[in-house]
């Protein structure tokens, strides 16, 4: 594995390992050293021409835990602001020696370019209404922290699925791990084609949340980005957090074994309440506490290993 | 642990063609001794902890703290110190997949903890070892015990507690197998070892 773009390049042993590193990288989380010294010596940039707290803050972090020196840089500040091409300022920053760049880019399959472009690892880190593979890494091993082995467990995603890259890294995912799949969103926002995409893999489509929720064992809602709320896709917020919200009445519909899970940034009120977000089945900072670990993990994949032999599998 | 199939090891085979040099019986009787080395090293049980370096060490490790509980009658704390992201030869070897330590309650600080491994051979995963324990706390002394000293090291590396020295070739391979991870107990020689298994 020398780069991590997508979560389709993985197959499920590939994922189990992550996660199982996963746990043992969490443990050293609660030391009172914080630090391996595994990638001593290596070098990683994360990249974000987008913002973003939790997953550059945790790249960040896993990259420091595991002694590799990291440099973060944003699209401001940088020379694309003063109109350098995308593929002339990876390149000089590939020309500079580093092992792994960290990318989070606007545009759907940026990540997959710049890798043709550079010699380094590239972790995808989000890109446009792509993939957020890492996210669906992190929510995949705090389910499975809980829920036990993922296979044959039912998981619903609700909300905002034409717009959410983290929603089809993690479809991706859980399907390979052998969970059951069930898409809950308003039917302007389920992307186009997806009715064949579901048939194919055994994933449901449904409209009616409080039919679903009795039903699993887990539950993740997805953020309504603020920006896509003028664009016509529901009439308003509140008929919005009414009609697709995981709000307190539908609470106590979910089984007592359920969890739910948000990838943030939350709109409590909107996709989530309040009751929901910090109710004891509530996985959401345990997604952030587990963020950095299997970020370490990913890192630990990509960057340790003789890599002569492999060539350029991505 | 009963001494029940004590037999003659020398010239025996496994069903692999390998020569088997230390058989259930012996391997036992050198637990023992270590357990009583170790006692008298210590001068008693006061703040002794095991640690056992995985996949092998584990299991060695709580036989000698069942060992030196028949003979003092305490119970000794047992951990494990996974060494994979201390290991030298991260970056030459296939990425391996990383083992959980586990310190047991107590902690090592100000604690004389004892290595536990199967074989001593270029002395680079106690090195690792060292460096590992160092992140978990401060022991007040660290004593290394080994079932086997295989020699050819690589580094300034001893052990203080062995179970048996074995003078092998380097092309040669020592496989140390435990009832709780291979269903046996038994240690053999075999054949020139391909590059990967000198861990």
């Amino acid at each position: 594995m020398k780069h991590l773009l997508s979560i389709a390049d993985l197959s499920r042993d590939e994922i189990n390992e992550i996660l199982d590193t996963a746990v043992s990288m969490h443990e050293v989380q609660h030391r009172d050293v914080k630090k391996l010294p595994t990638l001593r010596g290596r070098t990683i940039i994360n990249f974000f021409f987008e913002d973003s707290t939790r997953t550059r803050s945790s790249f960040e972090l896993a990259g420091k835990w595991l002694s590799a020196d990291t440099i973060n840089l944003t699209g401001k500040g940088t020379s694309v602001s003063k109109g350098e091409s995308l593929r002339d300022t990876v390149q000089t920053i590939d020309a500079m020696g580093v092992d792994m760049m960290v990318i989070r880019h606007m545009a759907s399959g940026a990540p997959a370019q710049i890798a043709q472009w550079t010699n380094c690892s590239i972790v995808n880190a989000g890109d446009g209404t792509h993939e957020h593979p890492s996210q669906a890494l992190l929510d995949a091993y705090t389910m499975r922290q809980r829920l036990g082995d993922l296979e044959g467990k039912h998981i619903a995603l609700v909300g905002d699925l034409t717009h959410s890259r983290v929603f089809r890294s993690n479809v991706l995912c859980l399907t390979t791990l052998g969970a059951k799949v069930t898409l809950v969103a308003p039917a302007t926002l389920m992307p186009a084609g997806i009715a064949d995409w579901s048939r194919a893999d055994g994933i449901e489509l449904s409209h009616d949340l409080d039919a679903v929720l009795p039903t699993v064992d887990a539950v993740m809602m997805l953020r309504v980005q603020r920006e896509r709320m003028s664009g016509g896709f529901f009439p308003t917020a509140r008929e919005y957090a009414v009609t697709y919200g995981l709000t307190k009445p539908r609470l106590s519909l979910l089984p007592d074994h359920a969890v739910i899970c948000h990838p943030g940034p939350m709109n409590r009120g909107l996709e989530i309440s309040g009751d929901a977000a910090d109710a004891a089945q509530s996985l959401v900072l345990d997604q952030v506490s587990a963020g950095v670990a299997v970020r370490m993990s990913i890192l630990y994949h990509l960057l340790s290993g003789d890599r002569t032999s492999e060539g350029s599998a991505a | 642990m009963s001494p029940a199939r004590d037999r003659d090891p020398e010239g025996s085979t496994d069903e692999t063609g390998g020569r088997v040099v230390l058989a259930q019986a012996e391997i036992s009787r050198a637990l023992r001794r270590i357990a009583h080395e170790i006692l008298e090293g210590n001068k008693g049980s006061e703040d002794l902890v095991l640690m056992g370096i995985p996949t092998r060490g584990v299991p060695l490790a709580r036989r000698l703290s069942d060992a030196l509980h028949d003979v003092e009658g305490v119970e000794i704390p047992v951990g494990t110190l996974d060494i994979t992201m201390y290991r030298d030869d991260l970056r030459s070897q296939p990425t391996r997949p990383m083992e959980r330590s586990q310190v047991p309650e107590g902690g090592v600080d100000g604690k004389v903890v004892v290595l536990v491994d199967d074989v001593l051979y270029s002395g680079r995963t106690v090195r690792a070892a060292l460096d590992s324990l160092a992140d978990l706390g401060r022991p007040r002394a660290v004593r290394l015990a080994v079932l086997v000293d295989r020699g050819h090291r690589e580094l300034p590396v001893r052990a203080d507690y062995v179970g048996k020295n074995l003078p092998t070739a380097h092309a040669e391979r020592v496989s140390v197998r435990l009832s709780d991870t291979d269903g046996t107990d038994q240690v053999v020689i075999s054949g020139p070892a391909t590059a990967e298994e000198r861990a």
